[in-house]
This record gives structure tokens, sequence and C-alpha cells, in this order.
């Protein structure tokens, strides 16, 4: 007979999910906008992304060796913040911006706060914020191959021009790597959803509260809707697990509330985009939200 | 019928396949029984029978005149040889009678037997109950005498059979419900009438169709009893949810399914129920589940209460090489053994074995807010919130969070991603605000 049984407290089965699967799968789901970007604006594309995810896991590397952590890069984290962090860059950028930014994302995004699950910002746009800040004339060149173009919104908000809402969808138009076709980002989504690791309330209603907002307000709905980061932001950024809502309603005010940052700064912000900025306002929010949205409880008499 | 459910919940593997075909078959007689003198939740017993007596097949041999607990019955014949201290399986150290067994068994319970209920009255039924030692035979083990009286202030109109049996790999409720139906069928009319309820519902989850149909045949008969099919979910079985699904009826926070009108009761423990009236036969035997990949013939089997785990294991083939985490009751809410010395109780429903590698090693890494656990809690709690409170000791914020109301089902610990362990928090966070609570008083 075995003499050295393990005895831990129950539950004795656990689900087969893990930290480690949901951030891979998340970087399985980016990789229809990777191929987008790829298509594109070809091997730039391709330089920007490696760099700011070397950036990302190196930076991640270096503070946990420091702080004399586990190193954890296998649980896929500091890929995902790279890579998202590469969708939301002009193609053009130069490398080292891209690197630069990566590692403010991880370092002043993440490790910062202790790692990962501490960070109240969504790392990424905390690296763009920075970038935005730091360079604003690199992050909004949209040349490409020497031929350079203003994005969709800008043209909006500048010259009062729209875009084919087609070419918008597919992705034809300028803009950052990722945030050019909405069609590649709802499919990874798609993914996300099958599997369980994403949460649909926030995007719906970011993405509705935009759509309905500029309505509401003489703009073209279809046109916001598709224009811009809104998609890469709303069903990759808002949904990043760490610094959102863990409530329902919670997360249907946090994407209202991103949504309708979104239509202020877009139409009459000084920017012309302002996903990256809405979903960092409604991170600070995500405690106070959470601490006013907790369900009642069964049978608990409020 | 469309089959009932509660709100969130979980799906873990069912894994019933097992055992649910074998039908229940008595254990070998013990040629020693060590019998736990605490069975129940409620007041401790005191021994009536000491070092030497001799002590007949289900003869009473510990009680107390206290109202919540539930008197103990040899469950052989024999000698009492001592009296000493065990530790049970849910790891209390307790007193218990051990019983050589005599060459034959001779039931003398004094219980009278019954053919119907026509004679008895509800003070009656309770009684017998009562001094049959019966006890919630899903594990709880709350006297059912208690849970059947009901205070003058309270009406009660439904007695629920719990035939869920939500627990992954146990089958005992299931074999019962399908080789026993009939007296299920008499042990809750009893309690009906205890509890002077007009209507009972067994609730039945929709993978043990064997069972709906078995319990359907059986009430088919009975014009206040019916049968419901209920989604296959865990916890479908905890009272709370059961009620919930069955009757859309909220127990309130603190406080009894009795409060919403309502008794539940395992399907096994009517069964128990109907042996006490027509048999006059106390609850010395019970059903369990030896089951698992770390068993090598997994069974069901009926076994006498005080049976050394170890011969049970013994009996279903012994444990496999790969052996490594041997648990009684099921994988969400049973406890781990430290090894097989253990005498089965009124409440052990399954010994489950796993194997090595079912049990890897869990390092919990930080929690990533997923809120899978928010939406698995099926009373709708917070548990990664609660955790930290826990963590930090700020009892208050436990309390306004209603940590008091988790249950304890493990469904949270189950889904968790980052395999932190919060159930157990939730359990130290709750023996906080008790703590606090008795403080304060």
């Amino acid at each position: 007979m075995n003499n050295e049984l393990i005895v831990t407290s129950s539950p004795h089965v656990r689900a087969r999910d893990s930290v480690q699967k949901i951030m891979w799968s998340v970087v399985i789901a980016l990789l229809p906008a990777v191929f987008a970007a790829v298509y594109f604006f070809k091997a730039r594309a391709i330089s920007v992304i490696l760099t700011a995810v070397a950036g990302a896991v190196l930076t991640e590397y270096i503070f946990q060796k420091i702080r004399k952590k586990q190193i954890t890069l296998k649980d896929g984290s500091a890929v995902v913040t790279g890579l998202l962090l590469a969708l939301t860059l002009p193609p053009a950028i130069p490398l080292w911006t891209a690197f630069f930014g990566s590692v403010v994302a991880i370092g002043l995004g993440k490790q910062v706060f202790g790692g990962i699950g501490q960070n109240p910002f969504n790392p990424a746009l905390v690296g763009r914020a920075f970038l935005t800040a730091a360079y604003p004339v690199l992050m909004t060149t949209w040349t490409v191959d020497g031929v350079s173009s203003a994005t969709p919104l800008s043209q909006m908000k500048m010259d009062g021009i729209s875009t084919d809402s087609w070419n918008l969808f597919v992705g034809q138009i300028a803009g950052s790597l990722g945030e050019t076709s909405a069609l590649a980002l709802l499919l990874g989504f798609a993914y996300l959803l099958y599997k369980g690791y994403v949460n649909w309330r926030i995007p719906l209603a970011m993405v509705g509260t935009v759509f309905l907002g500029s309505f509401a307000f003489g703009a073209d709905p279809i046109f916001h809707l598709f224009a811009g980061g809104l998609m890469l932001g709303a069903l990759f950024m808002a949904t990043d697990m760490v610094s959102s809502p863990t409530t329902k309603l919670g997360r249907w005010i946090f994407g209202l509330g991103a949504g309708l940052l979104v239509v202020i700064i877009r139409l009459w912000g000084g920017y012309p985009e302002g996903v990256m900025y809405s979903i960092l306002l409604m991170n600070t929010a995500v405690p106070l939200i959470n601490r006013y949205t907790r369900p009642r409880s069964l049978g608990e008499v409020r | 019928m469309k089959a009932l459910t509660f709100k969130q919940g979980i799906h873990p593997e069912y894994n019933k396949d097992l055992t649910k075909d074998k039908p229940l078959k008595n254990a070998k007689r013990p040629e020693e029984v060590i019998i736990p003198l605490k069975q129940h939740i409620g007041a401790p017993l005191k021994a009536l029978v000491k070092k030497g007596d001799q002590v007949d097949l289900g003869q009473k041999i510990a009680d107390s005149d206290s109202f919540v607990c539930a008197p103990i019955h040899a469950s052989v014949s024999g000698t009492v040889k001592e009296i000493r201290k065990v530790t049970d399986p849910g790891g209390n150290i307790v007193d218990a009678v051990v019983i050589e067994a005599a060459e034959e068994d001779k039931l003398n319970s004094g219980l009278e037997k019954h053919d119907s209920l026509d004679q008895l009255d509800s003070a009656s039924i309770r009684k017998i109950i009562r001094e049959a030692g019966i006890v919630g035979m899903g594990g709880a083990m709350f006297p059912t005498h208690v849970k059947v009286s009901i205070p003058d202030d309270k009406e009660v109109d439904y007695v629920i059979l719990n035939g869920a049996e939500c627990e992954p790999y146990l089958t005992v409720d299931h074999r019962v419900m399908v080789e026993r139906p009939k007296s299920i069928v008499f042990g809750l009319k009893a309690l009906m009438k205890a509890a002077d309820a007009p209507k009972g519902i067994i609730g039945i989850e929709e993978n043990k169709p064997e069972a709906i149909e078995s319990m359907q045949d059986a009430v088919a008969e009975e014009n206040n009893i019916e049968v419901q099919t209920l989604e296959t979910k865990y916890p479908q079985g905890g009272e709370k949810m059961l009620i919930e699904a069955i009757l859309g009826r909220e127990v309130p926070a603190g406080g009894l399914p009795l409060d919403v009108g309502v008794v539940v009761n395992n399907t096994s423990t009517a069964a128990a129920v109907a042996d006490a009236i027509r048999d006059g036969k106390p609850l010395y035997e019970r059903s369990i589940s030896i089951t698992g990949r770390g068993i090598n013939s997994p069974q069901n089997l009926i076994y006498r209460i005080g049976t050394n785990i170890g011969d049970l294991v013994e009996e279903a083939g012994g444990l496999k090489e790969d052996a490594a985490k041997v648990i009684t009751g099921g994988p969400m809410m049973g406890a781990a053994q430290k090894h097989l010395n253990v005498p089965g109780v009124k409440g052990t429903s399954g010994i489950l074995v796993l194997v090595r590698e079912e049990v890897e090693n869990y390092e919990p890494s930080p929690c990533i807010n997923c809120a899978k656990c928010v939406d698995a809690c099926p009373m709708f709690l917070m548990p990664t919130q609660l955790v930290n409170y826990a963590k930090n000791d700020m009892v208050d914020e436990l309390e306004e969070w209603q940590v008091l109301s988790c249950i304890e089902c493990g469904s949270c610990s189950f889904v968790c991603p980052a395999k932190i362990p919060l159930v157990h928090h939730l359990r130290l966070g709750k023996a906080q605000v008790m703590a606090k609570k008795r403080e304060e008083n």
C-alpha cells in the first residue's frame, strides 16, 4: 500500500485553465491582426512587432532578475503586452522607439506595481501613452514606403473627409499596425469568446456606446465604429482582465464609460482619437466600480 | 419536463461511469468496528456502554439529552473491547467505541416495526427518526429529526428530496434510487408527515436517467409527490441551489430552508427513515461508492458504520500502484486522508482514490482578476475580493461582503486559472468573522 498519500484541502479536482493558457490564447487571438498588419505594411510590420515583443520580454526578464523573483516569461503575459503595444504603433515608427515603448509598458506599467495581476492600468496603453507624450510627431506620422497619408479619423477631424466603410472594415486604410482591419480583430475575439477567456460585456457596451453616441450627435456611427483604435481597444485592451472590473454590472459600466469618453474626445476633444485615454481613465475607476457593483448574494437582504 | 437549475455554478467532469452500473452489495462483515461517538452536527453524546459489555446489532451505544443530536448504535453484535480516541474522516479527534464482532448478528434495536404510516402521528415519526440516529447522509450529518421539527411560527409546504448527487464520481444516491425507489418514497411520505408538509418533490440531475425513471415509476400512484429533473451542474445538490432551482425561492442569508417553507433531505436519508419505521432498523449501515482511477475494482458497497475504510478499499480490489490521494466523500467537498486507518461514519458516502497524474501539485500564481470565480459562485459572492480581505485580516469587510454566506462548495477554487485555493481562504475568512462575533458576545 502507498504510505505517502497527499493531503490538501478540497476541492481535489481543478479545471484545466491556467493563466498561461489564457495569455497564449490572447496571443493566438491577435494573430489575424498580425497577419493583416503584415499584409498591409509588409516587412515593416514584422520588424516593429518583433522589436516591441522583444522589448517587453527583455524588460520583464530584467526586472524579475533584479527583484530576485521567479522568471515567469513563459506565462506569456509580456508577449501579450509587447504585441498589443506594437499593434497600436504607426508602421513607420523607428524601431528604437517601439523598443523603448515596450520597456516603459512593462517597467512602469506592470513591474513597478509588482508584476502580473497587480497593474492598475493596461501596460500596453501605458507604453503607448508614454510614446504619445514623448514623441508626438513619430506617433502620428503615417508614412509607408515614403508615401504619407492621414488616418481616416484625422481626415475626418481636420478636413471633414469620410472614408469608405468597407475599406475601414477590412483595413484598406492608413493607421496603426493593428487597428486597420476590424475584421481580423473580430476573428481573434471570436476565438477568445469560444475559449471563454474574454468577457463580452465590456466591448459590447463600449462599441455600442460609441455607435449610439456618435449617431446621437450627428456623426457617422459606422465610420466611428471601424475607424481608429476602437476595435483593438474595445476587444483586446478594455477587456484586459487585470485592469477591468470583476462584476457583470461593473463591466457594463466600464464599457459604457470608456465608450462615452471616446465619443467626447473624438467629437469635441483636441485629438482625433481617444480610445487610449478613455480606457486608461476607466482603469482608474475599477476599484470604485467593483466596490459599488457587488452583486446581491443569494438570500442577502439589502 | 424541462430540467431546472440555479444560476452560475460549474461543470466538472462527472466520472460516474466507473460505478454507476455496479449494484449495491453488502461489504464483508467486519471483525471489528470502531464507532466514533460523534457523527452529527450538534451536542456531544455520552457512551451508554463500557469495556466488556455485550452489545446487540442496532443497540444504542451513545446518546444525550440535548435536542440537536443523533444517538449512535452498534453496527455488529459483539463485545465492547475498549473506548478510545480516534481520528474521524473529518480530522476530528473523538471518542469511539471499539466492538469486536461476535459470530452472528442479532438485531435488537428496541424500535417497533410499522407497515404503514397510518397509525403514526408526526411526533411519533420524529421520535422514531431520532431514536434510529438518522442524520443527513449527503455528508453534512445534521440530525434529521431536528430538520423536520417545525417551530410553531413556521409552516412547511414542501419536503424536497435531494437526488441530485452533484458531487463527481459518487453514485450511491443513484444506486439507492434505482434499487430502492419504494423505500425512498415511503421515507419521503414519513418526512412529509413529520414536517406536516403537503407536498414532496424529488430532484434528480439529468445525468441519471435510470434513477429518474425508477423514481417516476415509484411515484406514479402518488398525487402529491413528483420527480423534478435538474440540469447537471455543480453544486446542484446544495440545499439553497435546490430550492432556488425547483421552487424559485431564496433562503435568506443566515436563515434555513424552513424560512421559505421547505425541508430538504437526501434520498438515501429517506431510505434510512423507511428502514427505521418499517424494519425497526437504526442507521448502522449505509451505502458508499469506492471509486476513482486509483482503485482496482470500483464498486458500490453497503458497509457497517465503523468499518475501517482500508478494509473497504481492499474489498474494492485495493489501491493501484500510482494511487496518490484518498478522499472520503466526493472530489469537490470531500476530505483527503493521511492514511486508510479511519472508520467510515454516517456521512461517508464515498472513498475516492486519485492517481498521481490527477493530483499534480498546484502552484498558485498571482490573481489576474479574471473573475471566473465571481462568475462561478452559486451564492453570488466575490471570492477574489474576499480572499484579499481574508489575507489582510479585514474582518469588517469580510462580513459586509457576505463571507458567511459561503457554502464552501469549492466552485471558485475549481475554476481559478491561477490555481489559488480560494475556498480555503474563504473558510479562514469565515472563521475570522465568527471569532469576532464570539468576542462581541
